[in-house]
């Protein structure tokens, strides 16, 4: 038994490194996709448009199977020759494209709620349009995105558990062998509820946290 | 292919790159993991098995680092053909619908497949003696067969899901007895257990191992031993099609390892008996 | 890429979409029946109540769905507590333990939802209800409640959406819904990729429609209430545009005419705080 206390150990830490790592990732991708999106360049915010309401579509495990199966044999067939894509890579994949998705309409939305004239009175300071995007813009919408960004990343860490059904080693996979070879899936599967429930509190505790030290004096909400 | 997807694959290509040095000489055989005596986990997470322990030795035999990794069932074949890995070894069986995807070596070990039902349903006795080929069936077997068909019916199956079992079981059965495909075999175990399942069919040994545990007193041997049909001639490694080196690499250990003895041992050391293939003339 | 799997499969699946089908509008609907109760006990005024629907929903939205339907079937079924009841001919069924994981995850999402939606309804509507001398069960039937249901409407839509996506997860307990018979076909042709797209066009046939028939209801109760509520039902005037967004998002720009499924429900344990604006 001790032995599957030290594999926990190591699912919890594939959990958290594919969480963070793919929230990371599928935040700047979340990012660029909205700020595609609201461009005027109409085909790649047409695309941006079509990512983001296919991947919302889909079940997230049928993204993720796809992903696992389909790309490898993607990236083959453009390469050329055999490239391997470990478990790890497939699944961290697999979770940026999703989370990038649900990112880049949070973010849009946040973006769409910044008041013109902030575009405006950046321009009129003599901020280039990127300048006015890096220093105007995206301090203002953090703040306004804060809250849904949060719930995404609490469902982000509940969503590793589906890279299990395609072999990576994280603590739901660790539950699922357990049970299965010592038939105890009782105990098993109670012990990685646990675990999800810790992590899910843990970043919806450090989001609030945040979101405190975001919030602007005076534009409390009543 | 859109930009997401884009950067999506430029990660991955990334990341692949990393592997992709390491392991040029090294030979990653994938097995699931799930299905001793062949292969399974044991309680340190290590892998363990007939199909491990022949593994080594085939590398030793053939001078290349070989590692093993745990992949599920459901999809190592195509996992095999986008070059996850490089061979499998699973006691996976060589069918002709497999070899239309990838090649196989000559096989390492042979086996049986046995149904297993719940002794609380009272069955009619059988004899679980008996042999049967699927590949020539005579009339005494036939209705034996028959037989087991009639008590069969109605009752809920499991079975491996992508197995030759579950080909074998759809054809034999499918028409009278509900089907239920597990992605693990251990799975099937819990619900037999549980009684969600009456029955099922797995290769004996899978079956035997379960059965002497202390959860397996609920279920025995039904039926006669079944081979070859859709099982074929026994179990292989499994190599991509392009890798005609490896395959011709693998049955010359194979050969060398079968004639020496070294597989009746391994094979005596897991199994009980000798399933080796008999030594090439 | 080979054609001919895609069409087969999709031949093929469509024998699975009614189990889909069945799955989720049953699990919508008894998590819908055994929500609005439940919202009510979460907003009143008894804190031990309102504590134990609060552990149930946190606990619920706070663990993956995986696990929830892993415990039931096959943690429930290792007990012989469990296989000796009453409830055990329906337990047995892979099809009822689904059904049960899939309602009790939609009933935590659900409470929370209609949470949102009673605390955002005017405290002035509800003192009219009571001047009106409405006891407080009508006050919930006939004032609250229906307001409610209105203002969540969106985040129901997306609640029902994905509670779609997560029937999915069937598949993984011998159900062989659409995503269930793609996995078995996938290891008849060998041809995931291809399989797997078929399956995804249902799903995205579905939501699409899902999302439509929402955004339809939307617009018909929005004309209902609009003749009492001329101005925007968010109050608050969106700005027109940006500068680098260009004029032609100027109509869209509203997040109110964003597509149903844009904050997936599943997705968000705890709901956006800008509900309680309305108060």
């Amino acid at each position: 038994m001790s032995a599957f206390v030290t594999q926990f150990t190591h699912g919890l830490y594939v959990t958290i490194l594919v969480a963070t790592v793919s929230g990371a990732l599928g935040t700047i991708l979340g990012l660029f996709t909205a700020i595609i999106k609201l461009s005027q360049l109409r085909l790649p915010a047409l695309i941006a448009q079509g990512y983001t309401t296919i991947v919302r579509g889909l079940p997230e495990l049928l993204v993720i199977l796809v992903i696992y199966f389909g790309g490898t044999a993607v990236i083959t067939a453009i390469s050329g020759r055999y490239i391997e894509i470990n478990p790890l890579g497939a699944g961290i994949a697999a979770l940026t494209v999703v989370f990038g998705a649900y990112c880049a309409e949070i973010f849009r939305g946040a973006i769409n709620s910044i008041s013109p004239g902030q575009w405006e009175a950046a321009s009129s300071l003599g901020l280039s349009p990127w300048q006015a995007w890096l220093l105007v813009i995206l301090p203002q919408m953090i703040r306004v995105a804060l809250p849904a960004f949060g719930n995404l990343c609490v469902s982000l860490v509940k969503d590793t558990s589906l890279i299990s059904v395609v072999g990576l080693t994280d603590i739901m996979r660790v539950a699922f062998v357990g049970a299965g070879s010592m038939r105890a899936p009782l105990t098993f599967y109670l012990a990685a509820s646990a675990l999800y429930l810790a992590l899910t509190s843990l970043s919806l505790a450090s989001f609030r946290l945040l979101e405190r030290r975001f919030l602007v004096p005076g534009n409390e909400k009543g | 292919m859109n930009k997401s997807m884009f950067t999506a694959s430029l990660l991955v290509l990334a990341l692949s790159q990393i592997n992709a040095h390491a392991s040029d000489k090294a030979v990653r055989i994938a097995t699931e993991g799930a299905s001793p005596p062949w292969d399974a986990i044991d309680a340190n997470g290590q892998l363990v098995g007939y199909d491990i322990d022949v593994g080594n030795e085939l590398c030793r035999r053939m001078k290349v680092e070989c590692t093993f990794v745990a992949q599920d069932w459901d999809g190592i074949i195509p996992a095999l053909t986008v070059g996850k890995f490089d061979a499998i070894m699973s006691g996976m069986a060589i069918t002709e619908k497999r070899k239309k995807s990838i090649a196989f070596s000559q096989p390492y070990g042979g086996g049986f497949n046995q149904l297993v039902m719940r002794k609380d349903l009272d069955l009619p006795a059988t004899d679980t003696k008996a042999k049967i080929n699927l590949t020539s069936v005579g009339k005494d077997q036939q209705v034996i067969l028959d037989q087991v068909r009639a008590t069969v019916a109605k009752k809920t199956l499991g079975v491996l899901r992508s197995s030759n079992s579950e080909a074998v079981l759809n054809e034999l059965f499918g028409r009278v007895a509900t089907i239920r495909s597990y992605d693990t075999q251990e799975n099937l175990h819990l619900d037999l257990v549980a009684g969600r399942i009456d029955g099922g069919l797995a290769d004996y040994f899978t079956w035997k191992t379960f059965l002497d545990s202390k959860d397996g007193d609920v279920a025995a041997f039904y039926g006669p031993e079944l081979s070859g049909g859709l099982w074929g001639p026994g179990v292989g490694i499994g190599i991509r099609k392009e890798d005609a080196d490896l395959v011709s690499a693998f049955n010359e250990a194979i050969a060398g390892s079968t004639k020496d003895g070294t597989l009746r041992e391994l094979s005596v050391k897991w199994f009980g008996i000798d399933i080796s293939p008999p030594p090439a003339e | 890429m080979r054609l001919d799997v895609i069409f087969e499969s999709i031949g093929t699946l469509v024998d699975g979409v009614l189990l889909t089908f069945v799955l989720t509008i049953l699990s919508l609907v008894i998590g819908l029946v055994v929500s609005v109760p439940l919202a009510f006990l979460r907003v009143s005024r008894n804190i031990f109540l309102s504590a134990l629907v609060l552990t149930y929903t946190y606990v619920f939205r706070g663990t993956p769905l995986l696990v929830q339907l892993f415990l039931i079937y096959y943690g429930l079924g290792q007990l012989e507590l469990v296989r000796q009841s009453l409830f055990w001919p329906l337990l047995r069924e892979p099809f009822w333990c689904a059904l049960l994981a899939f309602s009790l995850n939609s009933a935590a999402y659900t409470t929370e939802v209609f949470r949102g939606g009673i605390q955002s309804v005017p405290s002035g509507v509800v003192e009219a209800a009571r001047a009106l001398g409405l006891s407080r069960t009508m006050q919930m039937r006939l004032v609250i409640f229906p307001l409610a249901f209105r203002i969540v409407l969106p985040s129901y839509a997306n609640e029902v959406i994905g509670m779609l996506k997560a029937s999915s997860l069937a598949s993984t307990v011998t159900l062989l819904e659409i995503t269930g018979l793609a996995r078995r076909m996938v290891s008849d042709t060998f041809a995931p990729f291809e399989v797997f797209l078929a399956a995804g066009l249902f799903y995205l046939l579905l939501t699409f429609a899902i999302s439509k028939l929402f955004q339809a209801l939307e617009a018909h109760l929005t004309l209902a209430t609009l003749a009492d509520k001329p101005q925007h039902p968010h109050g608050r005037a969106r700005p027109a545009q940006w500068q680098f967004a260009g004029p032609r998002r100027l109509a869209r720009n509203d997040a109110s005419s964003e597509p149903p499924h844009t904050h997936d429900q599943r997705d968000h344990p705890i709901q956006p705080e800008k509900m309680g604006n309305h108060t």
